[in-house]
């Protein structure tokens, strides 16, 4: 047989790997052709590498060709092979090839080149660490590990793109690494000189199709079912028996909220936004919604949380809406801060305090960082030519300056960008200068500034990313881009701008100037907390006793994880430095991004003009939280999502465990006599609250609230299965089994309320006023399922939670939000559906539905055809349907189908 | 035709009684299948597979090294490129290669059936039912290939039966 093989054809590493085990089996020729050649007669497009056999056949596919060679030494094939195979084809690959791509034919680095893999990266270690085996399918190597060594080593062996959080498949694709013919396969086929070794024959493939179009997705990595040991079934049971009494004591709300010593004190900030944008749902979702539901959750954990954000003020933005609106800098701020606090509180965010950068405290705070910097020597200066306006009397930021470009002569070119030709722009080099708000020209001249000497900070910074990185919860994408701003060089940064709007930097010949928003934005955190307790600095000055849990997207990475602990180590004052820094990636509407200019998307204040409740929006931002990669919002899926998970799942289970209780039991919690089915629904129920746990402590948030829904199924299931509303009419046992099922389903529904908490605060509420659920019950979560509604207990009035999404109420928001008619519609258009229909309308639909049950009874009578029957009664079921609505019931499956 | 359902009728050729439930997972809704013995199974070639051993037909995977190998060749072929584009002139190439490919052989392996054969079929179905009768003499080799998959005992099933005309309408046409 004979191997067609190229120059630089990544195809060649696993092939060549495998070889080894054909040897002695057949006799092995090698050909190495050039990368347009079509060996194989019968493709059209060229392709290599290519085995042909001695009966002249021909393998093409690079895992047929590695599994070929397999075969020969006698291996067998076996489902999980064949399973990762099938995946590298379809999944790896594509992304592979986007990222190699990007990486060597178009030179870009980092972030660009590592997203298109990350969930493909992610799902081998997944799977690595969940079987604890050191190798893909099994306690060896063999076929699969090979295949996916071979098409990841060109990508991998730079380390840069192989992150060590990724344990399992750093040390799976060390392992493979240094074996003998995989190390010789990567020598003949990159030959030392890394992936740049595969450009010759990189360049000449047609662009990957993948490229087209970053990938999104809204749906999660799928989890595999658990088996359940009897251990695990007993401790369940224990700690359910147990029931209330296991509860600690309800530790009374403190005001401020201090750090103890020996407890566990939590820390959580959210980006400030800039005060003079209203939010997207992606500002939304990114940094304060995120982080919300981390400090809930952590506040029902009883460890001491303090949650605070505040809006950012200073800087040139600030200046420039100022003058649009012809107000002051500082009204300007006291408006919008009020825009953004009312938003957060219909989103119904539980800050501690939500501040804002405008404060003495700010200035004084951020100057004494400054003054300790200086006397440490960590504060540069240096000469900036900058423009200057004689007639204002003051130096012109970019935004401020219009003129020529200098490259393409468009007479209206920006001072940092032109429109036209899109150059990027130095503003002293543009021709004839304006200065936007006089008109008059612009000369340039020499600035002093102050710079941050972020080299000279490079190794207490790297210190300190070493003893915090490992183990911590840093997001993936975090860690990357420290990474490779480390890896480039770190630059001495100027601090100061040539404003009016900011903090006054305390230091002689430099008194017309501030601080740049950034030095002293990130120190914002510390002065609103300044402002919240004169004791602030038991929160910011004592990192051996409080976990900082910083929220942001990741445009805002090198600011927490980098210039801002540069200031603070460089100020030498022990200052709190973040411990997990949570970054988001970003969010798109529908299939665009959100624009505030053209009208397009959703933004914070009008999301209640919709009719839909905070709750549901909050549920599904939570939902599609743009966790681990992008994803969007779309309409559609928020209907599909709403009507499915929250009416159909969610909803219906709370909804008919507490209305058997209330029609059964005239609303008194039965007794329960567990069978082992019982026992066993329970221990899947811990174990899904214990997995609940570990992803909220690994803050991976929107994971965490499928727990919510799988519980949630389980429980639909089990109702289903064992059909109390049957059982109740039959003998005393089937009363009992009855009583169990209710009463087990009515616990599941109130240890579902408090883990719906942090998610969705308004609806848990009802719940657990609906089922007068006891107080100590309410704030503390456990990770064990308690009985908290025993025997006897009585409940409150059930009703249902959510409300159906319709289409023509999604179509007609989706068409507001589309841009365009941003001003045309100002009437909310759901007010209509949102409320119960009238006694009317019910009326109407009553008599509909016994007029149609008639004709049914008449042709059953008859004798009908089937066909026709059916199409009958598929009318009267519609019919019910819309009844069970109008009347604000909830919906109970027809009790002859069966489901599994 | 959805994994799902493609999955149910291999089953039904492969004379499996008992139907299995797939659900479907990501945007490209691949299907999972929830194994009694062990973990679950990701992917339509895979459970395709798997569902051949159950059945104990393990002979439409291939009984030499070199047949085994060409079949799983094909199944990929089948989910990268057939499945992977969705446009005419991916399509056509797809056609022409096979066309070229399946000139000396009456399967995909050469002379025996196998499982490369049934879901190729199955899943080139929604495409040869759209061709023209001057398109299907042009991918002759194909159309005889389809032509005889689709008269094999148990295959077709629900899928309607595409007309393939004998005589050849355009004889300039290659």
């Amino acid at each position: 047989m004979r191997l067609f093989v190229s120059e630089g054809a990544p195809g060649s590493l696993p092939v060549l790997a495998a070889a080894g085990r054909a040897q002695g089996r057949a006799e092995l020729l090698i050909s190495t052709v050039g990368p347009e050649e079509c060996v194989v007669p019968f493709l059209t497009r060229p392709k290599v590498p290519v085995l042909q056999l001695d009966s002249g056949n021909y393998l093409f596919s690079t895992s047929a060709i590695c599994r070929y060679f397999f075969l020969l030494s006698g291996w067998e094939q076996d489902d999980l092979t064949n399973q990762w195979l099938e995946w590298e084809a379809t999944e790896l690959q594509p992304a592979l090839s986007a990222a190699l791509y990007y990486l060597v034919v178009q030179g870009k680095k980092g972030e660009d080149v590592f997203s298109p893999v990350r969930r493909a990266l992610t799902h081998i270690d997944h799977s690595l660490s969940r079987r604890s085996c050191p190798f893909l399918a099994g306690e060896t190597e063999s076929l699969a590990d090979l295949v996916l060594w071979g098409a990841l080593y060109p990508l991998l062996q730079d380390p840069a793109y192989l992150p060590e959080e990724l344990g399992a498949l750093h040390s799976w694709f060390q392992t493979l690494s240094s074996q003998e013919p995989c190390q010789r396969a990567a020598e003949t086929v990159l030959k030392q000189q890394g992936v740049l070794a595969l450009r010759p024959y990189l360049q000449k493939q047609p662009q990957p199709s993948s490229l087209e179009g970053r990938a999104v997705s809204n749906e999660p990595e799928e989890e595999e079912l658990a088996t359940l040991s009897e251990e695990e079934i007993a401790m369940a049971v224990a700690a359910w028996e147990k029931g209330l009494e296991s509860l600690p004591p309800v530790q009374p709300q403190q005001n401020p909220v201090l750090p103890v010593a020996g407890e566990r004190n939590v820390l959580i900030t959210s980006a400030l936004p800039y005060v003079n944008n209203v939010p997207h749902l992606g500002n939304i979702i990114g940094c304060v919604l995120s982080a919300d539901v981390f400090a809930r959750y952590s506040r029902l954990r009883q460890w001491n949380t303090l949650y605070l954000c505040g809006t950012d003020e200073y800087g040139t933005a600030t200046e420039t809406k100022a003058m649009e609106e012809g107000l002051t800098p500082q009204e300007i701020c006291d408006k919008y801060h009020v825009i953004h606090a009312d938003i957060y509180r219909w989103f119904n965010i539980s800050f501690d305090i939500f501040g804002r950068t405008t404060t003495p405290q700010q200035t004084k705070i951020t100057q004494d960082i400054f003054q300790r910097l200086v006397a440490r020597g960590f504060v540069l200066q240096d000469t900036v030519e900058q423009l200057r306006c004689e007639h204002c009397a003051r130096f012109l930021a970019d935004r401020f300056v219009e003129g020529m470009c200098p490259f393409c002569g468009y007479e209206e070119a920006r001072g940092d960008q032109c429109d036209k030709c899109g150059k990027l722009i130095n503003a002293i080099e543009l021709k004839k200068p304006q200065c936007k708000v006089c008109r008059s020209c612009p000369v340039v001249k020499s600035s002093q500034h102050l710079f941050l000497d972020l080299p000279k900070l490079g190794k207490p910074l790297e210190e300190w990313l070493e003893k915090t990185l490992p183990g911590s919860d840093w997001t993936p994408n975090a860690r990357f881009i420290i990474r490779s701003w480390l890896r480039d060089g770190l630059k001495p940064r100027c601090i100061t701008r040539d404003l009016k709007w900011g903090t006054p930097v305390p230091l002689v010949g430099f008194e017309d100037k501030v601080f740049y928003v950034w030095f002293d934005a990130t120190i914002g955190y510390l002065s609103i907390t300044a402002n919240y307790t004169d004791q602030w600095e038991k929160w910011w000055k004592n990192p051996e006793q409080v976990s900082l849990y910083q929220f942001m997207a990741k445009d805002n990475v090198p600011f927490h994880g980098l210039v801002f602990p540069c200031s603070a180590l460089g100020a030498e004052d022990n200052y709190t430095l973040v411990s997990h820094l949570i970054a988001t990636e970003y969010l798109n509407y529908e299939d665009g991004k959100f624009s505030k200019s053209r009208g397009v998307g959703v933004f914070g204040d009008m999301a209640q003009d919709t009719g839909i409740p905070a709750d549901i929006w909050r549920f599904y931002l939570l939902y599609i939280r743009p966790e681990g990669q992008d994803s969007a919002f779309s309409w559609t899926d928020m209907l599909l999502k709403n009507n499915s998970e929250l009416l159909n799942n969610l909803g219906n289970f709370i909804n008919r465990a507490g209305m058997f209780v209330s029609k059964f039991f005239g609303g008194f919690v039965p007794e329960m006599v567990l069978t082992s089915d019982d026992r066993r629904l329970l221990a899947h129920v811990t174990l899904e609250l214990q997995h609940y746990h570990q992803l909220l402590e690994k803050v991976r948030i929107r994971d965490a609230l499928r727990s919510i829904l799988t519980i949630s199924r389980h429980g639909n299931q089990y109702i289903q299965v064992n059909e109390p509303w049957k059982r109740i009419k039959g003998n005393e046992a089937d009363r009992q089994r009855a009583g169990t099922v209710t009463g087990l389903a009515v616990n599941i529904a109130a240890l579902l309320s408090i883990m719906l908490q942090p998610y969705m605060p308004t609806v848990s509420a009802t719940i657990q006023a609906q089922l007068q659920l006891p107080p100590p019950a309410c704030s503390i979560l456990l990770t064990n399922f308690l009985c908290t509604l025993p025997a006897g207990h009585q409940i409150g009035t059930v009703s249902p939670l959510f409300q159906k999404l319709e289409n023509d109420q999604i179509e007609s928001l989706r068409q507001r939000f589309s841009g365009g008619q941003a001003k045309a519609s100002p009437k909310p258009a759901a007010v209509e559906t949102m409320t119960t229909a009238g006694p009317q309308q019910i009326q109407v639909l009553m008599d509909e539905v016994t007029k149609q049950g008639n004709i049914v009874r008449e042709l059953k009578a008859q004798k009908a055809d089937k066909n026709q029957v059916a199409a009958e009664v598929a009318k009267l079921l519609d019919l019910k349907k819309q009844l069970a609505l109008a009347e604000g019931k909830p919906l109970e499956t027809p009790k002859g189908k069966k489901k599994k | 035709m959805a994994a799902a359902a493609e999955l149910t009728l291999l089953e039904k050729c492969l004379g499996l009684s008992k139907g299995n439930k797939y659900s479907a997972q990501g945007e490209r809704q691949i299907p999972v299948l929830q194994t009694n013995s062990g973990p679950s199974l990701t992917g339509l070639t895979t459970i395709a597979a798997h569902l051949v051993q159950q059945a104990n037909k393990e002979y439409l995977l291939g009984s030499t090294a070199e047949e085994k190998a060409v079949v799983q060749q094909w199944l990929e072929y089948r989910v990268t490129q057939v499945d992977g584009h969705c446009n005419k002139d991916d399509i056509h190439t797809v056609l022409k290669d096979l066309n070229s490919y399946l000139e000396d052989k009456v399967y995909l392996t050469g002379y025996n059936f196998t499982l490369a054969d049934i879901l190729l079929y199955y899943g080139l179905h929604r495409f040869i039912v759209d061709l023209t009768v001057q398109e299907k003499e042009k991918y002759l080799n194909v159309s005889r290939w389809f032509c005889h998959i689709q008269h094999y005992p148990g295959i077709r099933q629900h899928l309607s039966s595409v007309v393939f005309i004998k005589n050849r309408l355009y004889t300039n046409s290659h």
